[in-house]
């Protein structure tokens, strides 16, 4: 080893103040290494049609969705592979995810990727599913959720959350946090008709009874309703798959 | 700085530090680490220049290589309709009873649909496609909405009652919870249902259910109960070994009274054209065939 150099470096080390100063210039560049990138996040997000913030029943679905720990052993990530995009369709866009915070991308696989799980299956699916998956998937190791449809959904605060939601880039407008309770109460009715949804949240919001009980809006309503819109929000007809800008 | 010296055992310098007697030799780091902390140096830089790597403020280092996964999958994706051309053109033209007959399409348009229905329809229908309660069996022969090729592929496609504006669609009215009919009509109708299979029922009830029956049932079931295809409205003189939610007499009270109808998914924006013919084939072949 070259002796010169590393008495420069044994001068440095005994000498508290430039040692800190080194120390802080390190730092400095890993750290800026590391966190610039994130300024520039927007340029790795393709521009796609058809994406919107979720309705307030969808994002109570997503925050059930959250809390039960789906994410545990659900993906909502189809990798740009042959065969998952044979099985769970085109594989996911990073515009697909922009909204969630956090993202719900997951890390395993002990059930199937959801990402484009919505309008795959009936409301009435989901509904046997949750409350005993074994009863149409004898195979299946979920455990059963049948208490979602017990439990009345509380979402006394999605307005709120909303609004937390817009601090970090999620565009919704006053008027759509006006009328959260509203557009929720809207949305898990077949009868209401859903205009107001559809002018505030576009033409692709499904609006129905999800979990088959008019009466009441379950914890189930709000699951079947996040599910139900999973994947199906980008226009793919519009997408060009093959534009250079998009193949990264 | 301590002194330095040369250990007498070993022949190695010591760093020449002193703790409560024990002294440290100063051997220099392993041949083999330092060998491999080097290569994984060397391993990354080579590694950016090659592959994508760093995040520029409107793009990233393509890198020399230009990898991108997302143009790999396009050109796998694309080889795998290539591999799928031949058979699949042969498919695409041909009529579906022509599949039917011909057994080197047949055999092809079996493994398709087989692949196809393990992954997406026995979800609902059943591994083997024996459906369970609100999911119909597919084996048995028994079709709300029709069995000839025809009608299965058109159900796939559109779906039933999925909101797709070609899809089939009816709705048997909740007649007890929407107080269509008194609570002593229902139970009346549900001896007639059971009657009409020629299963033992109250008599009395069966003859004042009668008028019930041909007033609000008949239009969708038929004066005689056996179904309209068009509208999928089951045969109720068949014993009910297949009604979708149960022939004994509560399951039949809890129909009227509820006039539940499933729900099955248009698939036709999800498959093409050819999988679906396969998948049509699939399920009539698998169902003796109508």
């Amino acid at each position: 080893m070259a002796g010169s150099s590393w008495a420069a470096h044994g001068r440095l080390e005994r000498h508290s103040l430039l040692l800190l100063i080194a120390i802080i210039v390190v730092v400095s560049i890993g750290g800026l290494i590391e966190i610039v990138p994130l300024f520039y996040l927007e340029n790795t997000i393709e521009p796609v049609r058809g994406m919107r913030p979720y309705t307030p029943l969808e994002l109570e679905g997503r925050d059930i969705y959250i809390r039960e720990g789906c994410y545990l052993c659900h993906s909502q990530m189809i990798r740009p592979l042959r065969d998952e995009v044979e099985r769970y369709g085109h594989y996911s866009l990073a515009a697909e995810s922009m909204y969630d915070h956090p993202f719900q991308w997951g890390s395993e696989r002990q059930g199937p990727d959801l990402a484009r799980v919505g309008g795959k299956y009936s409301d009435g699916w989901h509904r046997d599913h949750l409350a005993d998956p074994r009863s149409v998937v004898p195979e299946s190791v979920m455990p059963p959720y049948r208490f979602l449809a017990e439990k009345d959904l509380d979402y006394h605060d999605v307005a709120q959350k909303m609004r937390t939601l817009r601090t970090v880039g999620v565009p919704y407008t006053d008027d759509m946090i006006a009328n959260a309770v509203t557009d929720l109460r809207d949305q898990d009715n077949a009868f209401a008709g859903g205009a107001g949804l559809h002018a505030r949240y576009g033409r692709n919001v499904n609006v129905r009874n999800f979990a088959g009980d008019p009466e009441r809006i379950t914890e189930m309503d709000a699951l079947i309703a996040y599910l139900q819109m999973l994947g199906t929000l980008v226009d793919f007809s519009t997408y060009k798959a093959d534009a250079p800008a998009n193949q990264r | 700085m301590a002194e330095r010296e040369t250990d007498a055992h070993t022949g190695v310098e010591t760093t020449g530090h002193e703790w409560d007697g024990i002294r440290e030799l100063d051997n220099p780091l392993p041949r083999w680490w330092l060998i491999i902390f080097y290569g994984t140096v060397a391993f990354a830089l080579i590694y950016w220049a090659l592959m994508p790597a760093w995040p520029l403020v409107r793009s990233y280092t393509p890198g020399l290589l230009h990898y991108s996964d997302r143009a790999k999958v396009l050109r796998d994706l694309a080889q795998l309709k290539a591999q799928r051309a031949a058979e699949g053109a042969k498919l695409q033209n041909a009529s579906l009873e022509a599949i039917e007959q011909d057994p080197s399409m047949q055999a092809y348009a079996l493994a398709v649909g087989q692949s196809i229905f393990g992954d997406n329809c026995a979800t609902c229908h059943g591994a083997g496609g024996l459906g369970g309660k609100g999911y119909p069996n597919l084996r048995a022969g028994v079709w709300l909405w029709g069995g000839s090729l025809e009608d299965i592929q058109r159900t796939i496609t559109y779906g039933v009652r999925s909101g797709d504006p070609k899809a089939r669609v009816s709705q048997m009215p909740s007649f007890g919870r929407d107080e269509i009919l008194k609570p002593e009509q229902i139970d009346d109708l549900t001896e007639y249902v059971v009657s009409l299979s020629h299963r033992p029922a109250n008599v009395a009830a069966v003859r004042r259910a009668a008028p019930v029956f041909a007033a609000n049932c008949a239009v969708c079931h038929g004066a005689d109960g056996h179904g309209n295809r068009q509208v999928g409205a089951p045969n109720l003189a068949d014993g009910g070994r297949q009604w979708l939610y149960g022939s004994d007499r509560a399951s039949i009270h809890d129909q009227i009274w509820n006039g539940r109808g499933g729900v099955m998914p248009a698939w036709g924006h999800r498959f093409d054209a050819n999988t679906i013919k396969a998948l049509a084939v699939y399920i009539h072949a698998n169902a003796g065939g109508q």
